[in-house]
């Protein structure tokens, strides 16, 4: 046993060494420890380096509130983790952790400089100084501050851990294994309810576990003896799920909760086994019982900062629970009587202890028990200064006045190797405020505590303001069985004896005798923010707790202000001069501590981020040596490089191939909704802008969907089938959504039409074979059918047969070029497509991806929705008037094309823009300009889509410019990082105007 | 995350629906009988309640149809929901 290592406990197994290292020195502790149980026991108390001041800091407490000691673990490694806790890391065989935001080491950090400069750090001195020279910023003090600022160090590696999700349902749930969750859970599981109980510790108990003073009994017996029992008793109910390790992150409202439980974090590295590492619960509960506990409140006094200043609370379950003494010469400072068990238990094992109190006196059981032992008590007093720069020394204590305002006598110094603080508790009302609860600010203890609003979840125990154990029970007991509607809950004739406090006294910035402005009186322990901080803050001239909040960084650090927010919130009342109650608190927003990312993600990493959607012929493309482009989920072929092409190449290449002899696509992607129903034309006339009604079967027809507010939704060619079938098709990222807007006009405006809509993009691959041989090739494909200009016009579709295989041949186009597109079952697509290749090898037949296809449409001047237009274009804008029919009495959008703006004639219009350097090529979104010299540089447009064309053997551009209908033949320009780019804007169409070459 | 009762299916999760904003919007039946204003007043004008509101939600990962909610928007509380095209229910 180490020096310190003072007392047996049943928690700690001290057979079982396990070795660790920290700061690269390799210590002892035993299983069962945590990180700072283990360093403490080693005499370690200097964790880290503030994160301003870089003061040293030492560990506070013994949970998820602490503020100090955040350690990197496993540095060097892909699984370090920054900001650990090592509160609530378990020790395992080989632990590496290491102290953060200290260079060079811990012991001596030249940041340490801050310090003596911290009067002229004062809050808001980042925002205040590094505002100029303005250019500094960028270049010299953001990485300067970044570099002394920091909380421990990313990793650089992909994350090697394994990581799960879970959904879990549940007639109870119940936050927190403390005495008040164990009394719920049994209520609940003895009554035939599935119940989850969760804990974040690794056992069940809470604080109750370790208390051994003889003032508070339960049946007779200590109350952690009752409760071990009670536990023991707990684990053979079948209906019951305990999961400790399992800290709730969030609870949302309609009881989901999401509570993170660590799996395998615990293990040695060596016995991970690849197991996974934590497992995020999704839990949906039909009444949820919060028994989150409360939290003690530190004292903010001058210095109150140096390592071996800990929570009274925190000592006593080192002490009784890990069998580690903080230190052998101690002194607590409290203001209430729960400090006093800690010195029972200290006294009791040995261990030199005095207390000074700011209360005049106190008569409780716990208060006479020290007394009897004869510990010091120094009443009526307050600590005003500490000494011991690495580790506390001594400190020094002075009467208070009358109304605790003031100091008054002498200074006496008192010598300690540690000093216990003990401000009072704050219950965890983080998980009610959560889910929507509201909360009242009791006056005599000043606390908040839930207002019971919900009749889904309750809060027990001293989260919701119960502290005496006497009242923990029974008011939870007779909580549970009122909300569950129990009427035995087992625990009615319990007897409990516990020593009750009598005397209140609450003093948020204890008094000293120097002037405020010489003190360093911490608040928020890891922000650095002190009660000076704040009183600047509202002297400036912040009157809300947010405001002050983000202005001081108070609360704002990774503990979340769990130890902070209260005494801010305190020191504000009392500075205003108004009652605490009417501030109310800053809001507590999930998680109530850090979640990893990989809890969050979950499964949906690598290839399981996202679905893939591939086509029936993708195996064909990977192997012709496709580059893939993502279009929404589907992997489209981009284009397919031919020894070591590039793109520009490969597009050349396929571009001239598709209007020289032949070019096939596989433009399966595409959205396909079949419609069927009596009133599908009149459908399609209310949903399109042109008309339907008098387009024959076999026929097809372009059509542009737009918004109510008369902007361009959506385009594709629709094929009328029978006379109430049609086939509609969408663009490839728009699919899913114009199916729901056609879903919600027939359900909602317009359900007195007989019209049924079927997704079937997927049922279908489509090959689409383009070009001035495409014809030849059809006539191979399908020897029996006649493909002449008069049997098969441009526009119409026919039925086939390839192969015994059902087909539909369209004759559409969307390169200019002569052009079929063949439609079979999914299941024969890459067969069709096989023959399609095989078919067009005399000719040459050149698959081309979406790149060229975009730019065989930019030659012809066709739009793609989503490319050239961005949810602000009408088709008069896009100069599409000829499909916006002026007969249709309504259609969607109609009505909005009338409107003051969208008849404004200097709207962004569709243009042409040719670069007066034929080989320049523009860059997609790049602005246009009228006048290079006006100041400020007026914005008139951009460009929506530029290619050199092959077949034109120049560089080509869509775009949008204001008023640029009437802007043919002007000169414009493209300013760019170096150059202005002279351009001329033209007609849209740059190839085959008359439109010959699709009836080549 | 709300537990929505859907007219169709019964109970499901939240996040197999999509809100549709506040219910009861008629499409005018003339729309060009409309001045802009009151054209504009159909087209983008909502109320956006704090406090009980009606809404259209569309159980798009399920049965795909809309139906109508009525929300407690300041508590997240569900009054009733209710078939496209049946009467509003009186809070």
């Amino acid at each position: 046993m180490t020096k310190y290592r003072i007392n047996k406990t049943r928690f700690v197994d001290q057979t079982k060494t396990v070795s660790f290292t920290f700061d690269g020195k390799k210590y002892h502790g035993f299983e069962g420890d945590t990180l700072a149980s283990a360093l403490l026991s080693n005499g370690i108390h200097l964790i880290g380096r503030s994160f301003k001041y870089h003061r040293p800091r030492g560990i506070m407490s013994c949970g998820s509130e602490e503020p100090n000691a955040i350690c990197q673990i496993n540095d060097n490694t892909d699984l370090t983790e920054p900001n650990v806790r090592a509160t609530e890391i378990e020790l395992y065989e080989g632990l590496k952790a290491s102290s953060q935001n200290c260079w060079p080491s811990l012991n001596f950090d030249i940041g340490g400089i801050n310090n003596l400069i911290s009067p002229f750090i004062p809050a808001g001195f980042y925002y205040k100084t590094f505002m100029w020279p303005k250019s500094f910023w960028k270049k010299i003090y953001e990485p300067l501050i970044r570099l002394s600022a920091g909380l421990g160090k990313s990793p650089t590696q992909p994350d090697p851990d394994i990581y799960d999700h879970k959904h879990e349902h549940c007639d109870v749930l119940v936050i927190g294994g403390g005495i008040s969750g164990i009394i719920s859970a049994k209520i609940a599981a003895k009554n035939n309810l599935k119940t989850i109980l969760i804990e974040d510790k690794n056992i069940l108990g809470g604080s109750t576990i370790y208390q051994n003073n003889k003032n508070f009994i339960i049946d007779n017996q200590k109350s952690n003896e009752w409760l071990m029992n009670e536990i023991s008793e707990l684990e053979k109910l079948d209906n019951l799920i305990i999961k400790t390790r399992t800290s709730l992150a969030a609870f949302h409202s309609y009881n989901y909760l999401l509570a993170k439980e660590n799996i395998s974090d615990h293990l040695p590295l060596d016995k991970k086994n690849g197991s996974i590492r934590q497992r995020l619960w999704k839990i949906r509960a039909d009444k949820v019982i919060v028994a989150a506990g409360a939290i003690e409140r530190p004292l903010i006094f001058n210095n109150n900062d140096r390592p071996g200043i800990i929570l009274a609370n925190s000592v006593k379950k080192y002490l009784d629970f890990y069998g580690v003494s903080t230190g052998l010469n101690n002194i607590i400072f409290t203001n209430n009587d729960s400090a006093y068990e800690t010195a029972v238990s200290l006294f009791e094992k040995g261990i030199s202890v005095k207390i000074v109190d700011i209360r005049k006196k106190s008569s409780s059981n716990i208060v006479k028990n020290a007394e009897d032992l004869g510990i010091k008590i120094y009443w009526n007093s307050t600590v005003v200064n500490t000494f011991g720069y690495k580790k506390i020394k001594s400190i020094e204590i002075m009467n208070l006045s009358e109304d605790g305002s003031n100091v008054t006598g002498n200074k006496h110094k008192i010598q300690c190797d540690c000093l216990s603080i003990s401000g009072g508790w704050t219950p965890m009302v983080h998980m009610h405020t959560q889910s929507g609860g509201k909360l009242d600010f009791r006056e005599i203890d000043q606390v908040f505590v839930p207002t019971e609003k919900s009749e889904n979840h309750i809060n027990v125990g001293s989260c919701n303001g119960d502290f005496e154990l006497e009242e923990i029970v029974k008011n939870t007991n007779y909580k549970v069985k009122k909300f569950l509607n129990i009427n035995e809950g087992g625990f009615d004739k319990i007897s409990v004896l516990c020593s009750k406090e009598s005397e209140k006294k609450n003093i948020w910035l204890l008094p000293n005798s120097i002037s405020e402005s010489k003190t360093k009186s911490f608040i928020d322990f890891q922000n650095d923010s002190t009660a000076k901080d704040i009183k600047l803050a509202l002297r400036e001239g912040f009157k809300s707790i947010e405001h002050v909040k983000r202005y001081t960084t108070t609360g704002m650090a990774t503990d979340q202000g769990k130890l902070s927010n209260m005494h801010a919130l305190g020191i504000i009342a009392d500075t205003a001069g108004v009652k605490m109650g009417t501030l109310g608190t800053t809001t507590f927003r999930p998680p109530f501590t850090p979640l990893t990312f990989g809890a969050i993600v979950g499964r949906s990493v690598g290839k399981f981020f996202d679905i893939v959607r591939k086509t029936s012929i993708h195996e064909w493309h990977v192997q012709n040596n496709a580059k893939f482009e993502n279009v929404g989920q589907w992997k489209r072929p981009w284009y397919y490089p031919i020894n070591n092409e590039n793109l520009h190449e490969a597009v050349q290449r396929e571009s001239k191939a598709a209007r020289d002899s032949a070019g096939i696509l596989d433009a399966s992607t595409l959205g396909k909704i079949d419609i069927q129903g009596s009133d599908a034309s009149e459908f399609l006339n209310r949903v399109y802008t042109n008309a339907w009604s008098k387009l024959g079967i076999g026929k097809c027809r372009y059509g542009l969907m737009l918004n109510e507010d008369g902007m361009v939704y959506d385009d594709g060619v629709t094929t009328r089938l029978g006379e109430n079938h049609y086939l509609m098709t969408t663009t490839t990222g728009g699919a899913a959504n114009v199916l729901s807007k056609l879903e919600d006009y027939l359900q909602t405006e317009w359900p007195e039409l007989d019209v049924y809509l079927t997704s079937v993009t997927d049922h279908y691959t489509t090959a689409s074979i383009c070009g001035p041989n495409s014809k030849k090739i059809l006539n191979k494909l399908f020897p029996n059918k006649d493909f002449s200009d008069e049997a098969f016009p441009h526009m119409s579709y026919q039925d086939a047969i390839i192969d015994k295989i059902e087909c539909r041949i369209m004759r559409i186009s969307f390169t200019g070029e002569l052009s079929y597109e063949i439609n079979v079952e999914s299941k024969y697509g890459k067969s069709l497509w096989e023959n399609c290749i095989a078919a067009g090898e005399e000719y040459k037949i050149t698959p081309y991806g979406t790149e060229t296809m975009h730019l065989l449409r930019a030659e012809k001047g066709f739009i793609i929705v989503g490319q050239d237009t961005d949810g602000t274009m009408t088709p008069i804008d896009l100069q599409m008037d000829w499909i916006v029919s002026k007969k249709k009495y309504d259609f969607i959008g109609k009505r909005s094309l009338y409107r003051s703006d969208t008849m404004r004639e200097d709207r962004k219009q569709l243009v042409g823009l040719l670069t007066d350097d034929p080989n320049e090529i523009l860059e997609e979104g790049a602005q246009i300009v009228s006048e290079l010299d006006k100041k400020p540089v007026e914005m008139i447009g951009h460009v929506t889509s530029s290619y050199f064309s092959p077949n034109l053997n120049k560089s080509i551009a869509l775009a949008v410019v204001k008023g640029g209908k009437k802007m043919n033949g002007q000169k414009l320009f493209v300013p760019m990082e170096n150059k202005n780019i002279k351009v001329t804007v033209s007609d849209f169409i740059f190839f085959d105007k008359e439109n010959k070459r699709i009836n080549a | 995350m709300f537990v929505i009762n859907c007219p169709h299916c019964g109970e499901r999760d939240q996040s197999e629906f999509s809100c549709g904003g506040e219910a009861h919007i008629v499409r005018p039946k003339q729309p060009t009988e409309l001045s802009d204003d009151e054209w504009a007043e159909y087209l983008f004008m909502r109320k956006n309640t704090k406090g009980v509101q009606f809404e259209r939600w569309n159980h798009a990962h399920g049965c795909r149809k809309w139906f109508n909610m009525v929300r407690d928007t300041s508590n997240d509380k569900i009054h009733a929901v209710y078939k496209m095209g049946e009467k509003p229910p009186v809070i």
